[in-house]
């Protein structure tokens, strides 16, 4: 866990700490149908998926979306928590690819901040994009 | 269209969702999210939790069938997805779970077609009715 962020001092504009995942490998998509009960197999099984077009098997967008919200969990700490959580899913993501979660600050109020976060392969373009807010312990 | 409009509005039966630790554990190795708060049942009572805590995206495990709603699954896609929060889920949490169809509407697709977009709400209860969580879902049918 990184250390606890001190609120108070973060401003709206500013660009959190990113989380780096380890390379989606092919038995965590298997975990991850396992523990989500997402059986679609196009995530697990390369002749269903390439039946249905696709290049191989792909990450379930869930699993992107479960990264971000680590990233929010953790970014929240013991201080709160992830009280809204919204993504959007636009590129596919293939196993072996190694994903980064980013944060902006969006907005503080009161007990709330709103971030705006993503998760890239390649520097900039974002795969599944959102938002995300914090609800803080008064 | 691949989905009925018709279906806007219909609901599915109200489910029991018991939220065990196992399932907790396990959805969180699966991401390969080691926050204590997920997997440390001391640590979330030292911080004010009951047990252990659910990741926010841990209402991905309620399937809540709507009856009038069916499509192959191999031929979705997730489009967007959304939750929130009154407050975190914590296991021996029982939560009295509803899904709804809010929409289906039909887009022009990147590469010609057409899709259609179902857009469905779980929303989540605990047992003295106090709402939860809600989850709204958006699948595209290619």
């Amino acid at each position: 866990m990184q250390q606890t962020i001190d609120w108070s001092e973060v401003e709206v504009g500013c660009e959190l700490e990113p989380l780096v995942k380890p390379a989606i490998t092919k038995v965590q998509l298997l975990k991850y149908a396992g523990a989500s009960g997402d059986f679609n197999l196009i995530h697990t099984d390369v002749e269903t998926a390439r039946q249905v077009g696709l290049p191989g098997t792909i990450a379930h967008g869930m699993l992107s979306m479960g990264f971000l919200g680590q990233y929010a969990s953790q970014l929240a700490g013991t201080q709160g928590f992830v009280s809204r959580l919204q993504v959007r899913f636009a590129g596919m993501v293939f196993p072996g690819d190694v994903l980064t979660c980013r944060a902006k600050v969006t907005k503080k109020e009161s007990n709330q901040i709103d971030l705006e976060l993503f998760v890239e392969r390649e520097p900039g373009k974002a795969l599944t994009s959102g938002e995300a807010t914090l609800t803080l312990r008064p | 269209m691949q989905i009925d409009p018709a279906v806007i509005g219909s609901t599915s039966e109200a489910v029991l969702m018991e939220v065990e630790k196992g399932a907790i554990r396990a959805f969180a190795h699966a991401i390969g999210d080691e926050n204590p708060l997920f997997t440390d049942e001391a640590y979330a009572r030292e911080h004010g939790y009951s047990s252990l805590v659910a990741p926010p995206t841990f209402p991905t495990t309620f399937r809540v069938p709507i009856p009038q709603v069916k499509f192959e699954l191999s031929r979705v896609l997730h489009g967007g997805q959304e939750y929130s929060y009154t407050r975190p889920i914590v296991a021996g949490d029982v939560l009295r779970c509803v899904n709804q169809v809010l929409d289906v509407y039909e887009r022009e697709g990147k590469q010609g077609g057409k899709m259609t977009f179902l857009v469905t709400r779980v929303k989540g209860e605990d047992l003295d009715g106090q709402l939860v969580f809600t989850s709204t879902s958006t699948i595209i049918l290619r």
